[in-house]
């Protein structure tokens, strides 16, 4: 079985968990020893995990034709791709894409991020997709969130083989409501041409079957799951007066900040040994740091800014309590993260993950006086941050890619008959 | 003759009302009354009165020859006292009859057997007390919570005075013996022990519907049983007649047509306490470890299995001698029925039977907030900086001062009178 799966991101160098989910789905599938994975990305770095997928840049897939010497191509981007490869693919341009702004070699230079000119960059995708199409040997297509169903749509199109999305978000999600009409547009075509839906929740499948019209049949949830932490002994907790409650991610409207600050000067009414921690960015940050000012409990509530890689984990690890108070959250991969290094986890009902964790303790989101008093019990009781946290270890890791992987392929069985 | 003991259980608790860290200290009160009242109205409508009704027909039909017991829980007298007092006029009315037996049972409906000795006997004393003043008689037979029982227990039962007590069949327990006959405790041999046949007990109480059993066939299993084997002893909760099995399923006239059918088969009823005059001992049962009636491993694991209702429980009895001394009458009832079996249950991973909550967490967190207001009120009237023996010293001083007033009072009192007459005389 070979699949060709269109992405955003893929690890080391992500911006959200897009990336991480891909890239543990990816490796859980490659488990099954007749599943060949081609994963296209917008912009490479190099250093990407390859041995277990092939990745293909759409950076160095060219859209227009221009002629260059083996050479020349070989020393612009032989590191990325093989130049006999680039010719190859040179051979599937079959359309007219010069009203795209190209460089020497006939590609576009994609950001790879989330620019302010996405849209035009998601259509530029959807070209380096019908290049793909006409030349790559595959049975399935495989596309992960709204950013790449262009590309897939194109792709089945040209191809005529199956193409299945994979619905990592939705905009009702990081919207509150409110909404693109554009982005709507494209993750409702991609649903309705999509031979079959994944989501990563129940919660993402309701929005997906109620808000895009979708055939209930034709959607089904695959949780996401985590990878094993190689390092997990590496990670240790150093002995201190104060508990530490921390709160990780973006600081926006999306995931809730105000609740965490709220029920923060509520845990500290009653009790003083305690400190809050708030570690991410965000355009919410700001309006944070007055309303913990504003409670008067700015000398226990502090910000580290924007965390990667390994702080993640150590910061997770240093904690005695992680939070996700998100409003909503197609899944949430971090509080899984925390329970890998033996943190007990708050997270609000309104989470994907909170359908498959029992050891966690789940909240509505607005619902602060439930999280302060789950704050104050893990802190004060020894036994519950012992429980939450043995259980909560054994419980994660038992929630493996592999198991997800075999789902994703009994879907591509079923739409391939 | 073969003889079926039948006993029913009641036990309903004392529902906790979402009680949040920051009223620890302010809020005394620690119950959802709406929502065990709905419980106890729903159960009374449903179960209890039917149910007492028809056994009151039962034992009218058969001219007494049908015989129960009953083990209330004293928390639940309290509730029934309080919200539905029709039920404990029904219950004397049927111990008027003279076919029904009330056991004896911890007051609390709680796990002091095996976490406060001294406690389990104060419960049991104080239930039997209840007993007798309600209904007239005292209790012989001891029906532990859970049906919870060990060598241990057994011995502590004996010591006070009962003389029969209730088991479970437990597999590690019994081994090959057969729980229809009547055993005793393994080195106090005049405690007596019913095995309850949890095999056809559960027919009756899980399974009834299901497999659309008759009381005709019910009772040709029990008159097939091996030649010798003759105490069968049934134990349910008494809710399965109309709410586990709904009325519409048939159970009441199931339990109604028993008596016609058993007496057919020359099968009768007896009453726990009766069984040690009627039978002799088939041997002793030896239970190192305690058992209960619960799951197929029969252990405590639903209320102590994990970490946190260990912890729970130890910080509960860890007050229990100096809740002991006081005398705050509130105080000591919210000690009671924060002991119930049920809020421990609640605190399980895999068996939280009956719960309310959404999680064994938020069971735990609700149960530790409302235990650290309770603590703290233990800790107002007796700080922890005393210790118990000093503390027990300190009130004994106090109590006897009293007396000595009295005494010196009376005396004053007395010499005050005296002078008196000496006026007179001179």
């Amino acid at each position: 079985m070979k699949a060709l799966m269109f992405g955003w991101e893929f690890p080391p160098h992500i911006l959200g968990g897009l990336g991480t989910a891909s890239y543990g789905l990816t490796k859980g599938m490659a488990l099954q020893s007749d599943m060949e994975i081609t994963f296209v990305i917008p912009k490479p770095h190099g250093d990407e995990d390859q041995s277990f997928l092939k990745i293909i840049g759409a950076c160095n897939v060219p859209v227009v034709w221009k002629e260059n010497s083996w050479d020349y191509v070989n020393q612009r981007i032989g590191s990325m791709m093989k130049p006999d490869e680039f010719f190859g693919l040179r051979d599937g341009i079959k359309y007219d894409f010069r009203r795209i702004y190209t460089n020497d070699l006939g590609c576009v230079d994609f950001s790879g991020r989330y620019p302010d000119n996405l849209i035009e960059e998601i259509s530029n995708y959807e070209a380096v997709a019908s290049v793909l199409a006409h030349k790559l040997d595959f049975d399935i297509i495989h596309s992960h969130d709204w950013l790449t169903y262009p590309a897939g749509v194109f792709a089945k199109q040209i191809s005529g083989k199956p193409l299945v999305i994979h619905v990592h978000a939705t905009d009702f999600d990081r919207s509150r409501g409110q909404v693109n009409p554009t982005v709507y547009g494209i993750e409702k075509r991609g649903m309705d041409v999509a031979d079959h839906i994944m989501t990563v929740s129940d919660l993402t499948r309701k929005i997906v079957i109620e808000k895009y019209h979708q055939d209930p049949r034709k959607v089904t949830t695959v949780h996401n799951a985590v990878e094993p932490l190689p390092d997990v002994e590496s990670f240790k907790k150093t002995p201190r007066n104060d508990k530490v409650v921390t709160f990780l991610g973006r600081i926006t409207m999306q995931k809730g900040p105000e609740y965490f600050v709220e029920a923060a000067y509520r845990v500290l009414q009653k009790t003083k040994g305690v400190r809050f921690v708030m570690a991410g960015s965000g355009d919410m940050m700001n309006a944070m740091i007055d309303l913990a000012a504003k409670r008067g409990i700015a000398d226990r509530f502090h910000f580290t800014g924007f965390l990667k890689g390994r702080q993640v984990h150590e910061m997770l690890a240093e904690s005695d309590v992680y939070i996700m108070p998100s409003v909503s959250e197609p899944f949430g991969i971090s509080p899984l993260e925390a329970m890998q290094v033996g943190t007990p986890t708050i997270i609000s009902k309104q989470s994907g993950c909170a359908e498959i964790l029992t050891h966690a303790i789940k909240t509505d989101y607005w619902d602060i006086d439930a999280m302060a008093d789950a704050i104050y019990s893990i802190v004060k009781n020894p036994a519950m941050f012992e429980s939450l946290s043995k259980l909560g270890l054994e419980e994660v890791n038992n929630i493996k890619w592999y198991d997800a992987g075999l789902k994703v392929r009994r879907i591509y069985d079923s739409v391939m008959q | 003759m073969r003889n079926i003991c039948f006993y029913f259980q009641i036990h309903l608790p004392f529902l906790l009302k979402r009680y949040r860290f920051f009223e620890i200290g302010n809020d005394h009160y620690y119950y959802d009354d709406f929502q065990t009242r709905e419980r106890l109205d729903y159960l009374v409508e449903n179960s209890y009165l039917n149910a007492n009704r028809t056994i009151s027909e039962m034992i009218r039909s058969s001219n007494g020859k049908f015989r129960c017991a009953f083990s209330i829980s004293g928390v639940t007298l309290e509730l029934f006292e309080q919200y539905a007092p029709e039920v404990i006029d029904s219950f004397k009315a049927l111990a008027k009859t003279g076919s029904v037996e009330f056991l004896a049972e911890p007051y609390a409906h709680s796990l002091s057997s095996v976490y406060d000795t001294s406690e389990f006997e104060r419960q049991v004393k104080m239930h039997a007390d209840k007993i007798e003043a309600l209904f007239g008689k005292r209790p012989t037979t001891l029906f532990n919570s859970e049906l919870i029982y060990s060598d241990e227990i057994g011995e502590v039962v004996s010591k006070m005075g009962f003389k029969t007590m209730l088991m479970d069949e437990a597999k590690h327990i019994m081994g090959w013996k057969s729980p229809n006959y009547l055993y005793n405790h393994s080195y106090v041999p005049k405690l007596k022990l019913i095995v309850r046949n949890y095999k056809l007990s559960d027919d009756i109480a899980l399974r009834f519907s299901g497999i659309g059993l008759t009381a005709e066939t019910f009772v040709s299993w029990i008159a097939n049983l091996p030649q010798g084997e003759n105490l069968i002893s049934l134990g349910m909760g008494y809710e399965v007649f109309g709410s586990t099995q709904p009325a519409h399923t048939g159970i009441f006239d199931f339990l109604k047509s028993l008596p016609y059918h058993a007496m057919e088969q020359q099968i009768g009823f007896v009453l726990p306490s009766e069984i040690s005059k009627k039978s002799e001992s088939a041997g002793a049962l030896l239970a190192p470890y305690p058992i209960s009636w619960v799951g197929s491993d029969k252990d405590l694991t639903p209320w102590t299995g994990n970490d946190l209702q260990q912890e729970a429980l130890n910080k509960l009895y860890a007050v229990g001698e100096r809740v002991r001394l006081c005398t705050d009458k509130a105080l000591l009832l919210d000690w009671l029925i924060l002991q119930s079996t049920d809020h421990f249950r609640y605190m399980s991973h895999k068996d939280a039977y009956g719960t309310h909550y959404d999680s064994a967490y938020e069971a735990f967190m609700n149960y530790m907030n409302v235990l650290a207001d309770f603590l703290e009120r233990v800790q107002a009237q007796y700080p922890s900086s005393i210790e118990n023996e000093e503390l027990n010293e300190l009130l004994k001083t106090i109590n006897h001062q009293e007396k000595e007033i009295e005494k010196l009072e009376l005396e004053i009192e007395k010499l005050k009178a005296k002078p008196k007459k000496s006026v007179e005389k001179l």
